[in-house]
C-alpha cells in the first residue's frame, strides 16, 4: 500500500515559477516520513538505550526471550490489525484465545491426534471469528463493538464451563514443541509468527482482497458503489482475526503445555494497543502487517525492560497507556499535515 | 480496452436510446420523491438534468445508479429493460457514475481508485477477491487514460488524500472512462471547483460524449448547460416540467420551468 510519507516534491511542476509554497512543501514531507517511521526510529532507541541500562537487555538469550514472550500477541495483532484496518475493532480474541485452547485439551484428552487438536483449536477460532463478522454484517449491528463484546462474554464464559474454572494440563508434543524447541536459539513460535506474517503479506499485498480491505477501510460508502462486495470483505477480516486468535492459542499452549480458561486475558488491549503504537491508524484504511509487529515488539521490548530495570509491575501498565497516547496523537498529527500539503497543492495549481 | 470495437457495433444503433427510463416512481415515506419520470438519452449526447434542491434530480439519478430503487416504472437499456438491483449491477450494465461527493477513496492512489472494484487480476479460475493484481498492467492503463483525457496529476504514487479539488475531480471523472461504457452520470461536477479547475472538468466531459457515451449532466449552472446540453430535462418536485434544446436564448425559459415561475 502506498506509504504516506514520501508524497511531497512534485516533478510534474517543473514549470511553475519556485515560490515559497514550493519550498514549504518537502519540509511537510519530511515531517510527514519521519512520523510514518516514528515507531521503527522509538523501537530502535528504546533498545539503544536499553543496553546501556541493562548487561542483560542486549543478550541473545534475552532477545529471544521477547520474542517468544511477544510471538501471541504478534500473531494475534496481525488479525486485530485487519480488523482495525476497515474501521472495526474485535474485542472477543482475548476470550477466543482462552476457549480454543480449552477445547483443544478436551480434544487431545479424547485421544485426537496432534495435527487434528490443531486443527480444532485454530478451527474453534475461526469460528468465534465468522459468528462474529456474520453477526456484525448480516445481523445489521451499528458497530462490531457490540458483537465482540458479546462473544468476548460468551467465550469466556464457555472456556470456563468446559474447563470447570482451571487449567487442563497435557498437549500433543507437536504443540508444545512449538514453545521449547529452538532453532539458532529461537523457540518454534518465531517461525509460526514468520509464516503467517508473510502469508498475510502476501495476501494484503498482492491479493484484489487486500485491495479491497484498504478500500473498505477508506471508504466503506464509496466502496458499496464501486461494487467491492464490502459484506464478505467484512466477514473475512473478522474470520482472519478469529483465525490468529486460534494459532495465538497453539502457540500458547505449545509455552505452557496446557488449555486454559485464564489465557488471553487482556490480550485484546494488548493487541489493539500494537497496532495503535505501530503506527496503524485508527480511522481505517492506513497500515501495514508491519506496524501491528512493530507495535507488539515494541510492547515486548517495553514490559521486558521494565522487569530487568527492577520497576514496579503496576508501572508497566501506565507506560504502555502514555506510548499510547503518543501513537494517536501522531495519527492525528499526520492526518493535520497531509491536510496542509493539500491546500498547497490546490494553491499552487490556480 | 475493446471500446473502438464496441463503439462500431453500437453506430449501427446510433438512433435508439442507450437509456431510457419510464414512468420512475419512488416514494421516501409520505414523500413523492419521483412521480412519472421518464427520459432517455442516446450515445453520443449529453443530456441536463435541471431542477431546484429538493426536485428530484439525485433521487432519479441514484435510482439508475442502483442505490435507490424504483417503486414503479422501468429502466431500459439499449432496448431491453434491466433489473438494477445494487450499484454493482449499474456498472456491470455500464451505467458510471461520477458522484457529487466523489466517492474517491482519499487511501488509494489514483489508479487504485479508477480500478476500485474491477481490478485487473487473474487467473480467472480463482474467485474474484482471492486473484492475484496485475499491478503493471493497471499502472500502465492508468498512464494512457490520464494522457487520452489530458489529465496531469503532480504524481501517480501519491495518494488521492494528498490531491487538490480539481484534480479530485478530475480523477472521479476519469475513472467513469476506464473501461468502455454506455451511460455516465456526473452530479453537479464543478459545483466545488474554481473557474479553471471547472473548464477542466467540462472537457472532460465533452471528451466522455466523443467518446460514445451517453452522458447525463446535473448541474445549477446555465452556461455550462447552454454549452454542453444537447437537451435539458427540467425536474420540479418530482415531476418533469419540461424538455428543450437549451440556447442562449431560453435560458430564461429554463430557469423560470426550474423555479417554476
Amino acid at each position: 500500500m502506498p506509504e504516506t510519507g514520501n508524497t511531497g516534491t512534485t516533478a510534474g511542476e517543473t514549470a511553475l515559477p519556485a515560490t515559497k509554497k514550493q519550498e514549504a512543501v518537502p519540509g511537510l514531507a519530511l515531517g510527514l516520513a519521519l512520523l510514518s517511521a516514528g515507531p521503527v526510529i522509538i523501537l530502535a532507541l528504546l533498545i539503544v538505550v536499553l543496553s546501556f541500562l541493562s548487561p542483560y537487555f542486549l543478550t541473545g538469550r534475552n532477545l529471544s526471550n521477547i520474542l517468544a514472550q511477544t510471538a501471541v500477541i504478534s500473531v494475534v495483532a496481525m488479525g486485530q490489525h485487519l480488523v482495525i484496518l476497515t474501521r472495526g475493532i474485535d474485542l472477543s480474541v482475548g476470550s477466543n484465545v482462552a476457549l480454543a485452547s480449552v477445547v483443544g485439551a478436551l480434544t487431545f484428552h479424547a485421544g485426537a491426534p496432534a495435527i487434528v487438536v490443531i486443527a480444532v483449536i485454530v478451527g474453534c477460532g475461526a469460528a468465534v471469528g465468522a459468528i462474529n463478522g456474520l453477526f456484525y454484517v448480516f445481523g445489521r449491528l451499528p458497530h462490531p463493538f457490540i458483537i465482540t463484546l458479546a462473544t468476548l462474554s460468551i467465550a469466556k464464559g464457555l472456556a470456563l464451563q468446559l474447563a470447570d474454572g482451571r487449567a487442563i494440563p497435557g498437549m500433543p508434543d507437536t504443540i508444545d514443541a512449538l514453545g521449547r524447541e529452538a532453532v539458532w536459539g529461537l523457540p518454534g513460535s518465531v517461525f509460526v509468527v514468520a509464516g503467517v506474517a508473510a502469508l498475510l503479506f502476501v495476501m494484503a499485498k498482492t491479493m484484489v482482497w487486500g485491495r479491497w480491505i484498504y478500500a473498505v477501510g477508506g471508504r466503506p460508502d464509496a466502496a458499496v458503489r464501486m461494487g467491492i462486495p464490502v459484506s464478505w470483505v467484512l466477514v473475512s477480516v473478522y474470520v482472519i482475526s478469529g483465525l490468529c486468535a486460534g494459532i495465538g492459542a497453539v502457540l500458547l499452549a505449545g509455552r505452557t503445555d496446557a488449555g486454559s480458561p485464564l489465557f488471553g486475558n487482556l490480550l485484546e488491549l494488548d493487541t489493539i494497543a500494537a497496532v495503535i503504537i505501530g503506527g496503524a491508524s485508527f480511522l481505517g484504511g492506513r497500515g501495514h502487517l508491519g506496524h501491528a509487529l512493530i507495535g507488539a515488539i515494541m510492547i515486548g521490548v517495553i514490559r521486558n525492560a521494565l522487569n530487568l530495570l527492577n520497576v514496579n509491575v503496576f508501572f508497566q501498565l501506565i507506560v504502555i497507556g502514555v506510548v499510547i497516547v503518543i501513537a494517536v496523537e501522531s495519527d492525528v498529527l499526520r492526518n493535520y499535515l497531509e491536510g496542509r500539503v493539500r491546500v498547497m497543492q490546490a494553491g499552487r495549481q490556480s | 480496452m475493446s471500446a473502438v470495437a464496441a463503439n462500431v457495433d453500437q453506430a449501427a444503433a446510433a438512433d435508439h436510446p442507450v437509456l431510457a427510463v419510464r414512468g420512475a416512481t419512488k416514494r421516501f415515506g409520505s414523500v413523492l420523491a419521483l412521480d412519472d419520470v421518464s427520459i432517455e438519452v442516446r450515445r453520443g449526447e449529453i443530456l441536463g438534468l435541471l431542477g431546484d434542491n429538493g426536485a428530484g434530480k439525485s433521487t432519479l439519478t441514484k435510482c439508475i445508479s442502483g442505490v435507490h430503487q424504483l417503486d414503479a416504472g422501468a429502466i431500459i437499456l439499449d432496448g431491453a429493460p434491466t433489473q438494477i438491483r445494487s450499484p454493482a449491477d449499474a456498472r456491470f450494465a455500464g451505467i458510471e457514475t461520477v458522484y457529487q461527493d466523489l466517492a474517491l477513496f482519499d487511501n488509494l492512489t489514483p489508479g487504485q481508485n479508477f480500478f476500485a472494484g474491477r481490478e485487473l487480476a487473474g487467473p480467472q479460475w480463482l474467485p474474484r477477491g482471492m486473484r492475484f493484481l496485475q499491478q503493471r498492467r493497471m499502472d500502465a492503463e492508468t498512464r494512457i487514460l490520464l494522457a487520452n483525457l489530458k489529465v496531469t496529476l503532480p504524481r501517480l504514487d501519491a495518494v488521492v488524500a494528498m490531491m487538490s479539488g480539481g484534480q479530485r475531480q478530475a480523477i472521479a471523472v476519469a475513472r467513469s472512462t476506464v473501461f468502455a461504457r454506455k451511460v455516465v452520470i456526473l452530479d453537479e461536477p464543478t459545483a466545488a471547483l474554481g473557474l479553471r479547475e471547472s473548464r477542466q472538468v467540462l472537457n472532460l466531459i465533452a471528451a466522455l460524449r466523443d467518446q460514445g457515451n451517453a452522458v447525463i449532466l446535473i448541474t445549477h449552472n446555465m452556461e455550462h448547460v447552454v454549452e454542453l446540453a444537447d437537451r435539458a430535462v427540467v425536474l420540479r418536485q418530482g415531476r418533469k416540467v419540461g424538455e428543450l434544446v437549451p440556447t442562449k436564448d431560453n435560458t430564461q425559459e429554463l430557469v423560470s420551468m426550474i423555479v417554476g415561475a
